[in-house]
């Protein structure tokens, strides 16, 4: 199914957040012109096909005592990285789990997990018994923390502009 | 964060109501009323606990592309670097990560052809070559994070 304009006028005006209002459904609605009950269907119909992969508070992990995070990388031969993958993705603290390219020869590395805890150390015991309880102790690995993050915002989908609804005439000016 | 404002993040993390009034409907699930609700998202989010309250969109479905992608930045550049590469639009988060490959960030453009050149420019502006690494498959994780 296509998205058509009206969509993308939607996806558009909720990309940075919807409004904290009580009646957040029909204030989008007001500012694109589409009824409360229009967003609404069109948010659900969006959420049945994916476009919204989930609706709700976008967490930096940071301020919330995760203050520590490894991005896990693996060079898993080829074969067997969807098994590999998918078990890995079953830890409670693998927050993302997946298979990207190697740049051989400078990056070997084909599955990259993240794992999020509250410090290096508590970080490092969960990747030991990762290891530990799925027997990878034979796949080569690298673990990068972060060091620093510079910017993290909400990436923006759509350009801005096609969030405002068709022009209303102008004033004239007084 | 008080015990009210983490059952408000480990709640709302998906699922948020899609009726008239979800707030009021959320609320009632945490226990609060749905003033309390709409001032405590305030301040986390102006607090910056919370970065966004809102969808979180699949980028390929809507036509858009999003690729990790890295550098090896020399020792010394890096400030340099990270000014140029975080005035980029397209770069939604950029993270120092310590290894030689010593700066990773995400790439979200609103086409694939825009992802391609928008490597490209930040190739020319730094002048050090972006290692592209692109999602070829992601294992389904749970939405597990415990505030």
């Amino acid at each position: 199914m296509e998205l058509n304009q009206r969509d993308l006028r939607l996806i558009a005006a909720i990309q940075h957040g919807l409004p904290l209002s009580p009646r957040p459904y029909a204030e989008v609605g007001e500012r694109i012109g589409l009824s409360e009950q229009e967003v609404i269907a069109r948010i659900r119909a969006l959420q049945a096909r994916g476009v919204i992969k989930r609706f709700g508070v976008v967490v930096r992990h940071h301020e919330c005592g995760y203050g520590a995070n490894a991005m896990v990388v693996w060079d898993v031969p080829n074969g067997d990285v969807d098994e590999v993958g998918r078990r890995f993705a079953r830890f409670p603290f693998v927050t993302l789990c997946y298979r990207r390219p190697r740049r051989p020869p400078e990056w070997p590395y084909n599955l990259y997990t993240m794992i999020h805890g509250r410090d290096r150390a508590h970080v490092l015991a969960q990747l030991a018994g990762l290891i530990e309880k799925t027997g990878a102790q034979a796949i080569a690995h690298r673990v990068l923390f972060s060091k620093r993050r510079f910017k993290q915002r909400g990436a923006q989908y759509v350009p801005p502009e096609t969030a405002r609804a068709p022009a209303p005439l102008k004033q004239a000016a007084g | 964060m008080d015990a009210i404002d983490r059952a408000i993040v480990n709640t709302l993390q998906g699922g948020f109501p899609l009726s008239e009034r979800p707030y009021a409907e959320a609320a009632r699930e945490i226990g609060i009323d749905e003033a309390e609700l709409l001032r405590r998202l305030e301040r986390l989010l102006a607090d910056r606990v919370l970065s966004r309250f809102g969808p979180m969109y699949h980028a390929e479905r809507l036509g858009g592309a999003l690729t990790l992608a890295a550098l090896r930045v020399p020792e010394g550049e890096f400030e340099r670097v990270a000014e140029i590469v975080n005035g980029f639009p397209e770069v939604a988060h950029n993270y120092a990560r310590e290894h030689e490959f010593n700066m990773w960030f995400v790439l979200a453009t609103e086409t694939p052809e825009r992802r391609a050149e928008a490597i490209q420019a930040i190739e020319r502006a730094t002048g050090l070559r972006v290692y592209d690494f692109p999602k070829q498959e992601e294992y389904y994780v749970g939405l597990r994070f415990e505030a």
